[in-house]
């Protein structure tokens, strides 16, 4: 009987973790965000991290955008061209990038490097006993480290979002006008026609969702990060994975409510 | 001023304080012994609010640590921690004056610099280590600049944290009369955790033994080599024979 039972007995286990750690998040979420808005306030670290997560994580999202509006100006021609419609390269470039592939590999592409190191960051704050340092300091870290890197990330990652929609449209451009002998100014004129306000506002939306969640994972994995250096890995691991899979579900969430209420 | 009264505090499985009970008066110097893992750094996070005890009551002169606000109470605390706990991605007179830069006791900037230096020098360093980063610091400096830290807002109680663990002999003895001079000098309560019998000897008033998560034997430095005790005896001379057992 009991060898029947022991998988469902797991499974068991292993939807009450679940469940326990989402708790846990919403939880941790809920503080955060109710910190926003009560003093103190930290505008330094909330400078610093602006830098950090925004400024340094331009060339990364840059050059990602970049190469994938070529590749998928490649793409689109190829596979276009199977029913002789290489013509709407310009369009489907510019809704692809802005509508999904800005915001969500943006967002990827943080996730790995301000995720880690936000994680990184404050689990080894938290095994060296800087996180009772703050507190005998008076001092709350949730609202010293948490809530600043979540508002940073959070306006962030929009902007980020913003470059990378130019950097990935010029990326199509320059590949459709040099390689795929594309008029540049058709190729423009086309792309700025076809664009709607609402294709970039609910890219950027999507954006402020990523930055959220990355600045989220990076902290919540970090403020419980076991001991030592494989503690610390292990939790620099949760936080990139667990935020990426967030991206791609949230993702879709936000796309099934923008695009087909 | 300080009382703890039967605190009990278990993680998970594993029963850490078992009814502990200890005072530690105003202005006295009191320092907690005992073997690795018996609870003596659970005792001082207890008091600060960092571990919330079981059951049991702790209060600072009389008022229940977990009532009251939170802030003022811990503004009365300085605290030296065992690897330093210094903010690494500041410099060291920043962490020094960390609590005069935010919150009720802000100051203008160039004054807690100044105060910072003050400090520094106060543990024997020089105000070029200022703007160091505490990576850039050997083990006994960055042991200074906590102290430094500790000190810097004029606590009423200062806790230390195995204070010269990783330290060699030499600077465990200059770290131990710093401790012995500042707690003197600013009249300050004193709580040390340590298994360092040399440090005992240099900063107890009172020493307070802790095994099996109980104090074991409390009483003045003075007789700690004439106490009977012979969980007391074992540990003060480093035995591996006696009742408490060396494979824990």
């Amino acid at each position: 009987m009991m060898v029947f039972l022991s998988p469902i007995a797991a499974i068991g286990r292993s939807t009450l973790a679940l469940l326990s750690a989402i708790g846990r998040v919403a939880i941790y979420a809920a503080q955060a965000v109710s910190h926003i808005l009560r003093p103190p306030f930290y505008p330094r670290e909330f400078l610093h991290q602006l830098l950090h997560i925004g400024w340094l994580s331009l060339p990364v999202v840059g050059l990602t955008a970049l190469f994938t509006g070529g590749a998928l100006a490649l793409q689109i021609y190829a596979g276009g061209s199977r029913f002789d419609a290489q013509a709407v390269v310009p369009q489907i470039v510019a809704i692809g990038i802005v509508r999904e592939l800005g915001p969500v590999l943006g967002g990827l592409m943080v996730a790995g490097r301000v995720a880690a190191a936000i994680a990184a960051e404050i689990g080894t704050m938290k095994v060296t006993e800087q996180i009772d340092a703050l507190v005998t300091l008076s001092t709350n870290p949730l609202k010293y480290l948490t809530v600043p890197r979540i508002l940073a990330a959070t306006i962030s990652l929009p902007v980020l979002v913003a470059v990378g929609d130019a950097i990935g449209i010029f990326g199509g451009y320059l590949v459709s006008t040099t390689r795929l002998g594309f008029n540049e100014a058709a190729y423009l004129r086309n792309t700025v026609d076809f664009l709607e306000p609402w294709d970039v506002t609910s890219g950027l939306i999507k954006g402020a969702v990523f930055g959220f969640l990355v600045a989220l994972m990076g902290c919540y994995h970090g403020m419980n990060s076991g001991r030592g250096a494989q503690g610390v890995g292990r939790a620099t691991t949760n936080a990139v994975v667990s935020a990426s899979i967030l991206i791609l579900a949230a993702n879709y969430l936000l796309t099934e409510l923008f695009f087909t209420a | 001023m300080i009382a703890l009264t039967d605190v009990h505090k278990a993680f998970g499985a594993k029963q850490v304080l078992r009814g502990l009970t200890l005072d530690v008066a105003k202005g006295e110097s009191c320092v907690i012994i005992g073997g690795s893992g018996t609870g003596k750094s659970v005792c001082l996070k207890c008091i600060l609010g960092l571990v919330i005890p079981d059951s049991g009551t702790i209060t600072v002169d009389g008022q229940d640590v977990t009532t009251g606000d939170r802030d003022a109470f811990l503004a009365r605390f300085g605290m030296l921690f065992q690897g330093g706990a210094l903010f690494d991605s500041m410099p060291v007179w920043q962490n020094v004056a960390f609590r005069l830069q935010r919150g009720a006791q802000k100051r203008p900037k160039l004054e807690a610099r100044e105060i910072a230096i003050e400090k520094l020098r106060r543990v024997g360093l020089t105000p070029d280590v200022a703007d160091l980063y505490p990576s850039e610091l050997s083990g006994g400096m960055q042991k200074r600049v906590g102290l430094a830290r500790a000190i810097a807002a004029e606590p009423e109680i200062i806790f230390f944290d195995e204070p010269t663990t990783g330290l060699d002999p030499i600077m465990s003895g200059v770290i131990n009369d710093l401790i012995r001079e500042i707690v003197t000098e600013m009249g300050a309560t004193a709580l040390t955790i340590t298994h360092d019998m040399s440090s005992v000897r240099a900063i107890a008033d009172k020493v307070a033994m802790l095994h099996d998560g109980k104090i074991r034997w409390h009483g003045p430095v003075a007789e700690i080599d004439s106490a009977t005790d012979p969980y007391l005896r074992q540990f003060v001379t480093g035995s591996a024979v006696g009742p408490i057992a060396a494979v824990r």
